[in-house]
């Protein structure tokens, strides 16, 4: 028989025991269900949490300091490769070494440093760092208010909300009760003037520098809630100027003294650069390009190793507790095609009296349970994907009473959706196995005998 | 069933000709009907053989056998053996659908088939709309859409009132005429058989107890 005519055959077969077929149906388009459901879930949650952390910057990002520096990450590096003493400086042509290798998008330095800022006519101490315009993307700005710099060299500053409050002299004691909208609204748009040391060189005489008062009127353009005590470059640093405008301030820095051999130099000295990566696949071969030049490097790739690991166990997990579900409906189909036997057994004889082959009868079983399996995973996809953006909506209304922006937990991709439904049809099919082999070597004399 | 072997047809030896049409008479248990399936290819003897058009049905697989079925033999039943979830036409052309016969043509050979047994008009109906009669020459048409060699009748008129009875068998006895199809009619009627048959075998106990010529049925022939 040709399997057009099977799947003609089967259908008709589907549509005269409706409300069975319909049930087993249902079966498996739950099963399926809760296999979608699960899996997009813990897919889901993985992109939610790798997204989380691309957008921190932390993933892509090489911290890079010199060996001649005391302030390492990581002691242990300095037990291999060159001795400080003969490491290379981590000036501007490193810098742009860095800058050039490939996979790194960007490297800059990472430059603070403590002075005096002028408000409303009353002092303030705190440390200025600068931002890199690419951070506007980053996450630290999520719960920004106002907006990021305009330029990379623009007269503005974002402020950490801690500081913007003592600017309005409200107390600090207690960050987390600072609200980012109630500082920002007055200080926006204000001017605040920054007072800083640069250091010049001397003309020709490279052993030593000046130092020259500065005093620069900066906008108010944003305040931010990011912590000062995160991990990232700028931590601690509670302003935050274009990384352009502090780069051609040639601000004193802190080692500006123990160095000032180098300093002096055309060439500048960093104590740490910071190179992003194009992703965090590439983190690896880059940080260990860099320790060739000579520097120390520091970056949490390792994390995210072990993050990858944890979810491919989850998702495995999921996919076994949906399968149960799936196993069961496919038992359902079993049932349904045996009791179909059962029913049949008259039918099954006439056809093979009138010559249907053992395959024949087998194929129109094979159709049944794979018309089953197909149309029970596809409506299970459906289900499912309601099940899922039901969950997530309600997981955003949770998220959004507990002061969380809401966040997508549910992913389906396409190819779970194919792989449900195939996955289905397959399950089917097997499923159909013994019902199948078992009406084909239904014996048509008896079949046919009782009436 | 149960541990005892029944001998349902016990060293019957018989051989029967293209065209003739048989009867194959006894009562019921006699092995008639067993003999029948034998000949059909659905059942297969535990010794000896069947062979039918120089082929040994023995010796073929069940694929083969299931060709056989479709190709070479058509059967009806006492009780039509129609089925019930599809139309007339769609149960004349399921034979069709095995045999792997293009689409588009087979309306047109299930049509074809119904207006010889002269049921046209009800091409669109479920059997159980139709009266016995009509059922059994739906079967008479299935048996025969694939254009076999040899007819199996197996009580064909049981669930018949005479008249009705008696226009299928005429319509089998033209069959078997015009078109020279071998029919084995099994019926435990004797009337039946005297007036269609041309050879009658009566068996008892798996046995064949007598094997002759139509008496009437020669003298008709004579006659005609």
């Amino acid at each position: 028989m040709k399997l057009y005519d099977s799947i003609e055959l089967a259908g008709r077969n589907l549509r005269e025991s409706v409300l069975r077929n319909s049930l087993t149906t249902l079966g498996i388009s739950v099963g399926v269900a809760s296999l979608v459901a699960m899996l997009s879930l813990g897919i889901g949650l993985q992109q939610l949490a790798s997204r989380r952390l691309q957008r921190s910057g932390l993933f892509d990002s090489i911290v890079v300091t010199s060996r001649r520096d005391l302030r390492n990450f990581n002691r242990d590096q300095e037990e291999s490769g060159p001795a400080p003493e003969q490491s290379p400086d981590l000036n501007e042509t490193a810098r742009l070494k860095i800058a050039s290798l490939p996979g790194v998008v960007e490297a800059y330095p990472d430059l603070r440093f403590i002075t005096e800022l002028r408000f409303d006519d009353k002092p303030h101490l705190s440390m200025v760092a600068g931002m890199p315009m690419s951070n506007k993307d980053s996450d630290s700005f999520e719960g920004m208010q106002g907006r990021f710099f305009s330029a990379g060299d623009a007269h503005e500053v974002i402020l950490q909300k801690g500081f913007a409050a003592e600017l309005l002299g409200k107390s600090t004691r207690n960050p987390d009760e600072i609200k980012v909208g109630d500082v920002a609204q007055p200080l926006l748009g204000k001017q605040l003037v920054m007072r800083y040391a640069e250091r010049q060189s001397n003309g020709e005489d490279a052993e030593s520098f000046s130092v020259i008062s500065h005093e620069l009127p900066l906008t108010i353009v944003g305040v931010t809630d990011l912590d000062p005590d995160s991990m990232r470059g700028s931590a601690r640093a509670r302003l935050f100027i274009p990384q352009n405008l502090i780069e051609g301030m040639h601000p004193m820095q802190a080692y500006d003294m123990r160095e000032s051999n180098s300093a002096t130099s055309r060439d500048a000295l960093y104590a740490t650069v910071i190179a992003r990566i194009s992703g965090a696949g590439k983190v690896d071969t880059v940080e260990q390009a860099i320790k060739k030049l000579g520097f120390n490097t520091f970056s949490i790739l390792d994390a995210t190793k072990s993050m990858r690991r944890f979810f491919a166990i989850l998702d495995l997990f999921l996919g076994i507790f949906g399968s149960l579900a799936l196993t069961v409906a496919s038992i359902g189909i079993v049932n349904t095609l045996v009791m179909a036997i059962l029913e049949r057994r008259r039918e099954i004889g006439i056809m093979k009296a009138v010559g249907a082959s053992d395959s024949d009868v087998k194929g129109l079983f094979f159709a049944e349970a794979g018309a089953m399996g197909l149309l029970g995973g596809i409506a299970g996809t459906v289900l499912g994907w309601i099940i899922g953006r039901a969950i997530n909506f309600g997981t955003n209304i949770y998220m959004r009473r507990q002061g969380f922006p809401p966040e997508d937990i549910w992913s389906v991709p396409v190819w779970l959706v194919a792989g449900a439904i195939g996955f289905a049809f397959l399950v089917s099919l097997v499923s159909g196995l013994y019902p199948a082999s078992r009406a084909a070597k239904l014996d048509p004399v008896q079949a046919l005998r009782y009436e | 069933m149960g541990s005892a072997t029944i001998r349902a047809v016990d060293g019957v030896s018989l051989e029967i000709h293209a065209g003739d049409f048989v009867a194959l008479l006894g009562a019921s248990g006699s092995g008639k009907s067993s003999l029948l399936n034998l000949l059909a290819g659905l059942d297969s003897p535990t010794s000896g053989s069947v062979v039918v058009n120089g082929n040994y049905l023995g010796g073929l697989s069940r694929n083969e056998l299931a060709a056989y079925r479709r190709h070479t033999v058509g059967m009806v039943f006492q009780s039509f053996n129609l089925i019930p979830s599809m139309t007339v036409i769609e149960n004349v052309e399921l034979p069709l659908r095995f045999a792997e016969v293009d689409r588009a043509k087979r309306g047109a050979l299930a049509a074809s088939a119904l207006e010889k047994v002269g049921l046209s008009a009800r091409l669109e109906h479920r059997p159980i709309e139709l009266s016995g009669g009509e059922q059994q020459r739906v079967a008479l048409a299935r048996a025969l859409i694939n254009g076999p060699n040899i007819l199996l009748a197996d009580e064909p008129t049981g669930n018949l009132d005479s008249r009705t009875g008696t226009e299928v068998m005429d319509l089998v006895r033209q069959l078997n005429e015009a078109m020279q199809m071998t029919v084995v009619l099994v019926t435990h009627e004797h009337d039946l058989a005297e007036k269609y048959a041309d050879r009658l075998i009566s068996m008892a106990d798996g046995k064949v107890i007598a094997d002759q010529w139509n008496p009437s049925r020669a003298a008709a022939g004579a006659q005609s």
